[in-house]
């Protein structure tokens, strides 16, 4: 299996605090990586400096390949990123944002055009190009914002709680995307706080207190937890918990 | 490069979708002219007067005539006693009143000292002082001819000579404030917003994962409102030729570029307060506090920074708007050229060099 991260004891000191305390991992080329825990477990510092945004203290890691210390700049070329915020210019229209998004990441303008084609053909929003995004329901904005965060190709997506406040009918469609993506050899990178979303992962992390204590598939978290949901697994884990989110 | 561009014209379609504050940046400028140049003037013209002549002789008359001539005076009302005066002022119908008494001329002439009495209304004290400067220089006036044909020895006459504004235009002083004031409004207040909005939105953090240069962001974002301060020099400037009769004496491309350079000052000053603020709101605090009230009280365009205490003397050296201001007095009403504001424009070159410095530094160690 092709490894497009790997981290080995990546840790994140602050002063005396590890927010991120020795994580080792790898995710494979194509998969839907599911990153877990609770508020304050270090997920956030975790995939900052996975994307290059934040220096480590220790520990090595790649990303597409690139090292994170050294390459930053080329990591930065090769992933999209969506944050839980919603990310896209409300004041400008669809294809402006297409444009913008995929002007930064380089792509040329016959690119994009194609890409805008495609992309708006796949979310059924061919005639909607030149409203403004604020215009749009939450769920479709999120679709949009996810389209557009993977519209360079990227060989790794970075999602960080991209369903909050989405109905669960959009979510549902969102995760559609998300299985469409990884079909095409894009690996996803999600943070979540809903577990049924966590059981439609390949595999899921779970984070307690800045250490990585369970990593597997769903299926077999729950039968090593002895549980029958990854919401038990979830919470037996998340008790152990000694910090808190403040 | 072509990302540059791209994101410039991101930026661009901003103000350009946000038409109200567009429209106000660019009226800005026009309003504060015309309020400053034809409603807020601290000059004195026409002020209603009202003469009380127990005199009427010659001499007396003659002053009187001179005084109503003047464009400074508008005689109201002859005044017949003395009561009259005080009530007239209690009416608000006058701001200046003159006496003179009777015998006047013949005083003047025979006695060699004849008096005036000029009565005003100092509640406002600054108009007062002005009115009655005003009046005294019509008497001088009349004094010199009068002496003139008697050949009296050993008179010392003062002849004043107002440099550079003849007339005491308010306008020479505003014009360069209000340039001050406009830049550093458009440029740090609606820079700094504009990189706050971002982090409000939550745009922010996917451009900085983008391949842009943190660098580079920043620039882009400035770049607009470049423009648009570029927009309301000319405006200012031109406005100021035509419609208040502020000639420009000095090198036009001199002062274009001497306002680029405040330009920039005020867009690093914009970045600066960007990175400590989180919110719009406390961008526009913040930019109001630092900027515009500094720029206000200290760039020596309300109050002469002389006449204050010598700490707050030290302290408007920090603030550039009041460099600004000295460069483009001396170039635009006194006609200067480089070399006599060279050091006030290394001074700014400075101060954005330090601003610049800070502001790209601290943004780069907040994304570590």
């Amino acid at each position: 299996m092709e490894k497009v991260i790997t981290a080995n004891g990546l840790t994140k000191k602050f002063g005396d605090f590890a927010a991120v305390d020795h994580i080792t991992f790898d995710v494979n080329k194509g998969e839907i990586f599911g990153f877990l825990g609770a508020n304050g477990a270090g997920k956030t510092t975790a995939m900052r400096m996975l994307c290059g945004l934040l220096m480590p203290s220790s520990g090595q890691a790649t990303v597409a390949g690139f090292d994170v210390y050294k390459q930053n700049e080329l990591i930065k070329k090769n992933i999209g990123y969506m944050s839980q915020k919603f990310s896209l210019y409300e004041d400008l229209t669809l294809g402006e944002n297409i444009r913008f998004y995929g002007g930064i990441y380089g792509l040329t303008d016959k690119q994009i055009d194609e890409k805008s084609y495609l992309l708006l053909h796949q979310l059924n929003m061919e005639h909607q190009e030149k409203i403004l995004v604020k215009e749009l329901p939450l769920g479709w904005k999120q679709k949009l914002a996810f389209s557009i965060a993977i519209v360079h190709d990227p060989a790794i997506v970075f999602l960080d709680e991209p369903t909050g406040g989405v109905d669960p009918v959009a979510r549902r469609e969102f995760w559609n995307l998300i299985y469409e993506a990884s079909a095409r050899g894009i690996t996803i990178f999600v943070t979540t706080h809903y577990m049924d979303e966590a059981e439609y992962c390949n595999r899921v992390s779970v984070m307690v207190d800045g250490r990585i204590d369970a990593l597997d598939s769903p299926l077999n978290l729950m039968k090593a937890h002895n549980a029958a949901s990854m919401d038990e697994v979830f919470l037996q884990l998340a008790r152990k918990a000694v910090r808190t989110d403040n | 490069m072509k990302q540059f561009l791209i994101f410039v014209k991101k930026e661009w379609l901003h103000i350009w979708r946000d038409r109200r504050t567009l429209f106000i940046l660019i009226w800005m400028p026009v309003v504060q002219i015309v309020l400053y140049g034809f409603a807020l003037t601290n000059e004195v013209k026409n002020s209603n007067i009202a003469i009380l002549d127990q005199a009427h002789d010659e001499a007396s008359i003659t002053i009187a005539n001179k005084i109503a001539a003047s464009r400074y005076f508008n005689l109201v009302k002859n005044l017949y006693s003395y009561n009259d005066i005080e009530a007239t002022f209690k009416q608000g119908k006058i701001r200046m009143a003159i006496v003179f008494p009777s015998g006047f001329r013949h005083d003047l002439l025979h006695a060699n000292s004849a008096q005036i009495q000029i009565i005003a209304d100092a509640s406002d004290p600054n108009t007062a002082n002005t009115l009655t400067n005003y009046a005294a220089t019509i008497v001088t006036d009349y004094q010199a001819t009068l002496n003139h044909e008697q050949k009296l020895p050993y008179t010392i006459s003062t002849q004043v000579r107002m440099l550079y504004n003849p007339e005491l235009k308010g306008a020479y002083n505003f014009v360069p404030g209000v340039m001050a004031l406009v830049l550093m409004l458009v440029c740090a207040m609606m820079t700094s917003m504009a990189i706050v909005k971002e982090k409000e939105m939550g745009t922010m953090e996917v451009i900085l994962v983008s391949p842009l240069k943190p660098f580079r962001i920043i620039i882009a974002k400035t770049v607009p409102y470049l423009f648009v301060s570029f927009i309301n020099i000319i405006t200012i400037l031109l406005l100021s030729v035509y419609a208040l009769d502020v000639p420009i004496s000095g090198s036009v491309w001199l002062l274009l570029a001497e306002s680029i350079l405040f330009t920039i000052t005020s867009l690093s000053i914009g970045i600066l307060i960007s990175n400590s603020a989180t919110t719009q709101q406390a961008a526009m605090f913040m930019a109001m506090l630092s900027l515009f009230l500094p720029t206000l009280l200290f760039s020596g365009f309300m109050f002469p920074i002389e006449n204050m205490p010598f700490p707050l003397q030290i302290i408007s050296n920090i603030v550039p708007a009041k460099w600004y201001f000295v460069i483009i007095k001396a170039v635009m009403i006194k006609g200067l050229g480089f070399a006599a504001i060279w050091k006030e424009t290394l001074i700014l070159i400075g101060m954005t060099a330090a601003l610049l410095g800070i502001s790209i530094y601290q943004f780069k160690i907040r994304l570590a």
